[in-house]
Formats: C-alpha cells, sequence, structure tokens
C-alpha cells in the first residue's frame, strides 16, 4: 500500500509540475493559493472545496476584485499524500508568490504545511473540523474546534436524549485518538463511569463491521441508554452504516452521532437505513436563511449540476474567504503580518443566519447545530446553541492543555501561553 | 387553540382509549400545529393526532415518518407533498384533493426528530398487531417489548386469545411475562421468571438484572439471579456461532475478491496489481446497470452479474493482449506495467464518474437480518454473499475440471511448451484464462458493491487481501485459496473481539509472514513436476 501510494504521487507530481509553471503570467493580480488534494483517497472531499474557492475567487471578482486588483487562483494537486502537501505549499509561495493558502483536509496534512507557512511567513486557511491543541501564527482555523462539536454534541446526548453509555468509535489516527481523549476526559468530569465508556478503534477505509457493530449492539443493551460517538473518517463510514441498519441497530435504539459525516457523504450512500441518526456540525445545506439560500442557487450553477450539495467545510471556506477580503481591505495590503494584524476582530456572515467573527486565537466564532439524517440524505436540525460558541485551541478538558491559551494580538502574541506559569513556549509541534 | 387544553388530559387517558373523533376540519387544525419548530410541541401534536382515531391517522403518521408531510409557509398549512423535479405537488392530508404546485422555496418539510419518529413506530405498531399479515404482527409485537404499559398490555391479551399463530402466541406471551416483572405481586413476578428463563430477549436480560439486585423479596431475587446465569450461558453459546459466522461471512469476502487472483497469478503466473481495479469496474457495472433499471432494484443486481462479468472480462482481455503478453516470463515488469494501468483505471473512473463516492442501493431482499433468536441474526446480504461465493467457486472449478478450455489452461500452466507441441494455441489460452481470472474479479465487484463503498479506491482496499488469500492458500491451487480465505476470515473475526481491528489486521500479517517462512508454497502447495516449472 505504501508502495503504491508513493509510486502514485510521484507520477502525478510530475505530470502537475509542467502545468503549474504556466500560472505566473499575469501582472497586476493578488494570487490566492489553492491546496486540495485533486487525486488519492481525500480527493473524494477536497475536491469540492477547490471548486468552492474557484466559485468564490470569480464571485468576487465581478464584484471588482479587492484592492482594485483582480484575483487570481493558482491550484496544485498534493494527491492526497502528506509531504507533498508542504512541497506544493513552499512551490506556492516562493515560486507562485500566493498572498494566502486555503487548503489540507486532514490534521496530518496540515502539520505537515505548518513549518513552511511559518517558515515563509504567510497566510493559510484550514476549513476543517479538528483535534485542536494547536494555534500558530499564520494559521487560521476556520473549521470547528472540538469545544464548536464534539463537546456540545455530548451535551445533547446527555441532557436531551439522557444517554448513560457511550461508544467511542473512530478512525485510527490523530483526531479521534485526541477528540476521543477530550471526551472521555469530559465525561468522566460528568460522572460516566469507566465501564460506560466503551472506545474502539478501526484502520482507514475499514470495511467489515460484524464484530464491532454486534459488540456495540450487546453493550448498548445492557438497560441504559447508549450512544455511539463516531469520529469514523471518510469510506468507512458507508459500510459502518450499512452494517447498522443490517442489523436491526435503529437509531431510537442507539443513536449514532457522527462528526465527520456531511451532506456529500450522504450523497453517495443510500440513506434508507439511516435516518434519525445524528451529526453535529456548525452548517446545514438545509438551513432556512436567504444568504444560505443564494449560496446554494450559486453553488449549483457554478458546478452546473442541480444535484450537488454544500456541507460544512464549504461554509468554512465562505467565511475565511471574506474573513480575508476584509482583512485586506482594512490593511490596504495583501502582506501577511499586516493581514495577520487586521483580520483579529474582524466580522463576516456565515450561512446560518449568524455572523461569524475571528477571534485573537485564530479559531472563529459558529453556532453549533447538531441535525437528525433524513431519508433524502439531508439534516433537520434538532438543536443548535442559543448563540456562537467561540472556537477554542487549546482544550479545558485535558491535563497538558487547560492552562494554555492563545493570544496573536501584541504585547502577549502566543499561541501557546501558559497562565499558571506565565510563559510563551512558542510552538512545538 | 382550545386543544391545547387538551393535552394534559389526553396524556392521561393515553393512547388507546377510544376518545370523541374529530372532524376533518378540526383534524387539519391538529394537523396545521405540526408546523411549530419546536420538537417538543409538535411531540404533543402528534400524540393528538394519535388519541384523535381520525381514519386518516395511519396515513399520516406513515407519510410523516417518510418525510411526505410539508406545510406552506404563507398559510401555515400543512399538506402532503410529492417531489417530482424540483418541484412539489402538494395534495390535502386529510381528503386526498390535490392544492396545486409548489417550489421549494415556498413549503417547508415538517421534519421529526426520533422521539416523534419512536411515538409513531410505537403507535403504528399497535395498529399493525391487528394486521392480517402474520410477519407485521410479530414485528409488531416485537416493537413494543421496549414500551411496555397497562395500556398495551390490555391490548395485547385478548388479542392473544384470538392469535392463531403459534410464534406471535408466543412473543406476546413473552411481552406479558416481561411486563409482570414489575409486577407488584411477587407470585406473579416469580411466575414471570420462570417462564422466561429461557429468553434471550435483550430487554428480559435488563429486568432480570435489575430484579437480582434491587427486589426485596429473596426469593425473586435468587430466581432472577439462576435465571440470568442461565441465560448469559446461552448467550456465550450464541457468541461463538455468530463469530463463526462473521468469520466466514468475512472470508467469503475475501475468497471472491482472491478468487479471480488465484487463476491469473496462480495459474498463470502473472502478478497483477490492477487486479482490484478490475474489482472496481465490476463495482461500477452495477452502479450503471442500477442507473438504467432504476424501478428494478431487486432485478438489476442480477442482471449486473454478467454485465459485470463480460465488462471486466474484456478489459482484462485487452490488459492481457496490450501489454502482459509482451513482458511474459519478466515479472518484475509485469509487476510494475499492471501497477500503472491500476493508476490508469483509478483515474479514467474519476474522470467519467467523478471522484465521489457512487450509491448503488440495497435491494430489498437483501438488506436486514434473519432472525434466529433475540441474540443471533445473521444479515441476509452476508448470507447471500457465502452463497454466492460458493457458487462462483463451484462454477470456477467446474469450469477449469470438465470444459476443454479448463483443460486446456491445465495443460499450459504445466508445461507451455508441451502443450503448444500438442497443439494448443497458448497465446489464445492466455488471453481466454486472463479474461475468466478478470471477469470473476467483476463478479466480485457486483458482490462488494453491496458492502462498502463504490469508488475509485476500492480497488486497493482489496488487492493487498487478495494476494494474502492467495499465498497462503497456495499458489495454483483453487481450494487453497477456498480454504485460506474462510481460515483468514474465522482467525481474524476471532482475534478482533480480545485485540481490536487494527492490531487482528497486524497480527494476520505477523501470522502470514511466519507461515510462510515455514511452508513457502503455502497451505496447499503444487505437487509433482509442475511444481518446479512455476
Amino acid at each position: 500500500m505504501k508502495l503504491h501510494k508513493s509510486i502514485s504521487s510521484i507520477a502525478l507530481a510530475a505530470s502537475l509540475a509542467a502545468s503549474m509553471n504556466t500560472s505566473a503570467i499575469a501582472a497586476e493580480t493578488i494570487k490566492v493559493g489553492i491546496l486540495h488534494s485533486l487525486s488519492g483517497t481525500m480527493a473524494i472531499s477536497e475536491t469540492t472545496l477547490k471548486d468552492t474557492m474557484l466559485m468564490l475567487i470569480e464571485d468576487q471578482n465581478k464584484k471588482g476584485g479587492v484592492l482594485g486588483k483582480q484575483l487570481e487562483a493558482v491550484v496544485v494537486d498534493p494527491a492526497s499524500n502528506w509531504p507533498l502537501f508542504a512541497e506544493k505549499a513552499r512551490g506556492l509561495i516562493e515560486n507562485d508568490g500566493v498572498d494566502a493558502i486555503f487548503g489540507s483536509w486532514t490534521s496530518v496534512s496540515r502539520k505537515s504545511v505548518l513549518p513552511v507557512i511559518e517558515e515563509l511567513n504567510s497566510v493559510f486557511f484550514y476549513p476543517v473540523q479538528y483535534e485542536g491543541e494547536e494555534s500558530s501564527k499564520n494559521v487560521f482555523y476556520t473549521g470547528a474546534a472540538p469545544n464548536q462539536q464534539a463537546i456540545p454534541a455530548v451535551d445533547y446526548l446527555m441532557n436531551d436524549l439522557g444517554i448513560e453509555r457511550w461508544v467511542l468509535a473512530g478512525t485510527d489516527y490523530v483526531y479521534p485518538r485526541t477528540t476521543n481523549k477530550i471526551l472521555k476526559a469530559y465525561l468522566k468530569s460528568k460522572g460516566v463511569a469507566d465501564s460506560d465508556i466503551m472506545v474502539n478503534y478501526t484502520p482507514f477505509g475499514h470495511s467489515d463491521w460484524q464484530t464491532i457493530v454486534s459488540d456495540v449492539k450487546s453493550f448498548g443493551s445492557a438497560g441504559m441508554k447508549t450512544a455511539v460517538v463516531s469520529t469514523i473518517n471518510g469510506d468507512a463510514n458507508v459500510p459502518f452504516y450499512k452494517e447498522l441498519g443490517n442489523q436491526g441497530v435503529s437509531s431510537s435504539d442507539i443513536p449514532v452521532i457522527a462528526f465527520s459525516v456531511g451532506e456529500e457523504e450522504l450523497s453517495g450512500l443510500d440513506t434508507k437505513p439511516l435516518v434519525g441518526h445524528l451529526a453535529a456540525w456548525n452548517y446545514f445545506m438545509s438551513v432556512d436563511e436567504d444568504v444560505n439560500h443564494e449560496f446554494i442557487a450559486k453553488w449549483k450553477s457554478f458546478i452546473k449540476d442541480d444535484n450537488r450539495v454544500t456541507n460544512d467545510p464549504m461554509e468554512a471556506h465562505y467565511i475565511g474567504f471574506n474573513m480575508w477580503i476584509k482583512a485586506v481591505e482594512k490593511a490596504g495590503t495583501t502582506e501577511a503580518n499586516a493581514v495577520q494584524d487586521a483580520i483579529i476582530g474582524v466580522t463576516t456572515p456565515n450561512l446560518s443566519g449568524g455572523v461569524s467573527a475571528m477571534m485573537p486565537n485564530h479559531h472563529i466564532t459558529k453556532p453549533v447545530l447538531i441535525g437528525e439524517i433524513q431519508s433524502d440524505g439531508q439534516f433537520e436540525t434538532v438543536w443548535s446553541t442559543s448563540g456562537l460558541v467561540a472556537g477554542d485551541a487549546w482544550s479545558d478538558f485535558l491535563p497538558g492543555s487547560k492552562d494554555l491559551v492563545a493570544d496573536w494580538r501584541g504585547p502577549l502574541s502566543c499561541g501557546n501561553y501558559n497562565v499558571k506559569t506565565a510563559k510563551c513556549s512558542g510552538q512545538n509541534f | 387553540m382550545y386543544k391545547y387544553s387538551l393535552y394534559p388530559l389526553l396524556l392521561i387517558i393515553g393512547l388507546f382509549t377510544p376518545l370523541q373523533s374529530f372532524s376533518g376540519v378540526d383534524f387539519q387544525t391538529t394537523l396545521n400545529q405540526l408546523s411549530e419548530k419546536s420538537f417538543s410541541k409538535k411531540i404533543k401534536t402528534v400524540e393528538a393526532i394519535i388519541s384523535s382515531k381520525n381514519p386518516r391517522t395511519k396515513f399520516v403518521l406513515e407519510s410523516l415518518s417518510k418525510g411526505r408531510v410539508y406545510y406552506i409557509k404563507n398559510t401555515k398549512k400543512v399538506v402532503l407533498g410529492l417531489k417530482s423535479d424540483e418541484k412539489y405537488i402538494t395534495k390535502d392530508l386529510v381528503n386526498d384533493e390535490t392544492l396545486g404546485i409548489f417550489t421549494k422555496r415556498e413549503i417547508k418539510k415538517v421534519g421529526i426528530n426520533n422521539k416523534i419518529r419512536q411515538k409513531i413506530k410505537i403507535s403504528l405498531a399497535a395498529v399493525d398487531l391487528m394486521d392480517n399479515n402474520k410477519s407485521v404482527r410479530l414485528k409488531a409485537v416485537k416493537a413494543i417489548y421496549k414500551d411496555l404499559n397497562h395500556n398495551i398490555i390490555a391490548t395485547i391479551k385478548p388479542l392473544m386469545e384470538s392469535e392463531s399463530d403459534v410464534d406471535v402466541k408466543e412473543a406476546m406471551l413473552v411481552a406479558i411475562n416481561i411486563f409482570n416483572l414489575n409486577s407488584k405481586d411477587s407470585e406473579e413476578r416469580i411466575s414471570a421468571i420462570r417462564s422466561l428463563k429461557e429468553s434471550l430477549e435483550p430487554m428480559v436480560k435488563v429486568r432480570l438484572k435489575h430484579l437480582k439486585s434491587n427486589d426485596d423479596n429473596e426469593q425473586v431475587r435468587l430466581m432472577a439471579e439462576s435465571a440470568l446465569k442461565n441465560i448469559e450461558s446461552r448467550i456465550s453459546r450464541f457468541k461463538i456461532i455468530e463469530t463463526l459466522f462473521f468469520g466466514i461471512s468475512f472470508g467469503s469476502v475475501l475468497i471472491l475478491a482472491a478468487i479471480g487472483l488465484a487463476i491469473t497469478f496462480g495459474v498463470m503466473g502473472v502478478i497483477n496489481m490492477a487486479h482490484g481495479e478490475l474489482i472496481m469496474l465490476g463495482a461500477y457495472t452495477t452502479y450503471v446497470v442500477q442507473l438504467l433499471m432504476p424501478n428494478y432494484i431487486g432485478l438489476s443486481i442480477l442482471v449486473a452479474i454478467p454485465a459485470a462479468f463480460i465488462v471486466s472480462g474484456l478489459v482484462g482481455i485487452l490488459i492481457e493482449r496490450g501489454i502482459i503478453r509482451h513482458l511474459h516470463g519478466r515479472p518484475l515488469e509485469t509487476l510494475l506495467a499492471t501497477f500503472g494501468v491500476s493508476l490508469v483505471l483509478q483515474q479514467v473512473v474519476r474522470t467519467i464518474f467523478s471522484p465521489l463516492n457512487r450509491s448503488v442501493e440495497t435491494p430489498e431482499w437483501m438488506s436486514g437480518a434473519l432472525e434466529i433468536n433475540g441474540i443471533l441474526s445473521l444479515t441476509w446480504n452476508r448470507l447471500y454473499i457465502i452463497v454466492f461465493c460458493l457458487i462462483v467457486f463451484a462454477a470456477l472449478v467446474m469450469v477449469l475440471k470438465k470444459t476443454s478450455l479448463g483443460l486446456q489452461v491445465r495443460a499450459v500452466s504445466q508445461d507451455r511448451n508441451m502443450a503448444r507441441a500438442m497443439g494448443v494455441r497458448s497465446n489464445w489460452v492466455d488471453a481466454m484464462t486472463f479474461g475468466l481470472g478478470s471477469g470473476i474479479a467483476g463478479i466480485a465487484g457486483v458482490a462488494l458493491s453491496q458492502l462498502t463503498n463504490v469508488g475509485p479506491n476500492l480497488g486497493q482496499a482489496y488487492i493487498i487481501d487478495s494476494f494474502m488469500v492467495v499465498v497462503f492458500g497456495g499458489v495454483g491451487n483453487l481450494w487453497g485459496t477456498l480454504i485460506g480465505g474462510f481460515g483468514l476470515g474465522i482467525i481474524n473475526k476471532f482475534m478482533e473481539p480480545w485485540v481490536g481491528a487494527v492490531l487482528a489486521k497486524v497480527l494476520i500479517l505477523i501470522f502470514i509472514i511466519l507461515f510462510i517462512q515455514k511452508r513457502p508454497s503455502g497451505l496447499f502447495p503444487r505437487k509433482g513436476r509442475s511444481a518446479e516449472t512455476n
């Protein structure tokens, strides 16, 4: 498998190197880098985000661009290959001279880009929900931190559905492991016993769920209301939900709440057996707001397909892009330091009817919505936070990070400040 | 609005006491309250609809749970909405009258949550208790195990007297006994425990556990404990059977994926890295067939089997004629070339079908499970795939043993030069063999489309497993592949509960590496002269 992937990426890298150099022609444009995988395993999710960015840029250009200049998108394909993300990011900044990069999906690809972005002091927007425990001077996290998705979801299950037993099921990599660590600490702080928490990890692309579903079923038949909190990623969800349906686990017996299943994932899926299972996001396509209807209509006409759906990371790019535009206009330049200063405190409408703001820790404020899957592959919002929740870079529930704060305003200007020892340890990845 | 004041009353009277019937207009007023956004108000409305006993109640509840109930934003009137293209045709829920066509922005779906869904399920179950079909009745009884109350028991008791079917009667008796476990009368509790001591229903276990530690009567506590012990030992026995089934079914998936490779790699000796992609093509063929016949999903799977065989088989022959035959006897080049082919095929699929996964529907007859008892249920799709795997295997063995093609394939694989000297067209045989192996891979794709994602990466997920099974079973031996597949599947599934899915996979790999050290030619090595030529 290793061999398979690395060879594939070399081949693709070679073919792309040719196409990359052509983009540096027009003089008076502001360049925006788009760093999303268009091939390999993550292409399934990231291609959509590339298209979203192209749509947003086209739209902005129709409005006259920014600072009187047109925007120009520079698209590269890191091919789902983590080290290639760093290489491509370097290429975007050094060769193409982009002023901002929008990209990445998996945490490991963000971690791979991070040293490059910091070294070359650029601006990077990351649109996907992630495990937190990070705040970089150069990265803006427009996706949800755990306190904007996982923690409210668990609160909902506990308070509204009366869940007492918990299955934390995830794919075996950094996001589920960290999120589950936070959730476990949180559940324990709420008085849940160890024996009422079952943690399970599966490999990427796991397809044989018989044993695990059967285990969940017997774990859930102990007379206490049980729920599955799923950080299962990507492709593995389809066979998981199919197995749940076939083994007769319905959403009213054991609801599954997912943090990685959105409209896009559901569109590749026969949703009948999934009805009633839950997902926690900051945006649903079904949100009934004019700004959202407009966005959907624009997206459908841009992509020329009436059946395409919108999802949460797309909204994150929408917010992030508009924030960047505002910050550039406010700073009057695209220079990285100026933009980084200007963007803190910038507000822009989100698609769920509110106004999101960029916080000093480089995370944004968002509402948290919990939706139930409907038979048409859409979500019906069954619960939402009353206001917006500010993203927390460092979790309050992990012993290592509860004393840490991030604040990129002067004079502190630190992403990892320990309030107890009053020390800024800088970034340590 | 006056109906609001009725709610507490309705709740006390309960769901099954006949109430004065609402007139059509009143019923519509009640329905219109479904346009409320708050779920706690909606659930009260649903309760009111249930207790109204209106002749349309069942229809409304069914439409609601199917997501076909909408309300018109202007008038707040709640109606039935049927989607056609981008518009919605609406009908009156009370009298079926067509009300006109609305756009998506003008109406809004009445969303329901799990609480409402459960409520509807239970109340429909109560209606279903009187259904003519016995399996519907049985399902209805089982649905209410979790939500037993006086009213339902009072409904069930007279029904049980007149029940003709043994299974349904039995299930009703279980329901009454589960209810009696909570009885105030200790004699009743004891007799309930006595009759439930063999039951495997999860609810029984839950209630018994509660009685064991909380009951104030000692005899009840002791009886509950012994019944629980009895039940738990039965459960653990069934768990072993279940694990065995999981292993066999996982094994059959492995065999299906590997069996085509057993021919191309095993018999011909070609290391075909594009094998996974041939499986993927089969899965996409299933998707295309479903697109072509959207109204016959059940039938489409059967049509897809020969179609996938032909598509993958033809692609296989093309690969053999175009590439592999020029690389005969150069395994490393073959490996790299077929690897390239696999990348090309993936990208072709990405270009034609988009990188997103495609949704393949599961036909009605393949979803759900065969329930043996409260603990053991075998899912239909897995059962079908086990049977399918055995049929494919048997057919393949027959082809190799009984047909002239099979004879020639065996001859060429044993001694190519000698076979050619005897007048066998080895080129033609190679192409046909490769086509056969590829076609079988396509058929495997049809089966896999029912289990996993249909996407460009489908093949990658199975290529390693396929090679593992073929090497473990013994290269060139179909029976080895069969035994090897089942063996690996069962070992994997017995290990999984102990060590987790990630480690189980690792341990299997280590096991195979050690095994191959000891027996380099697998479980069933080739015997005789042919062993040396390869």
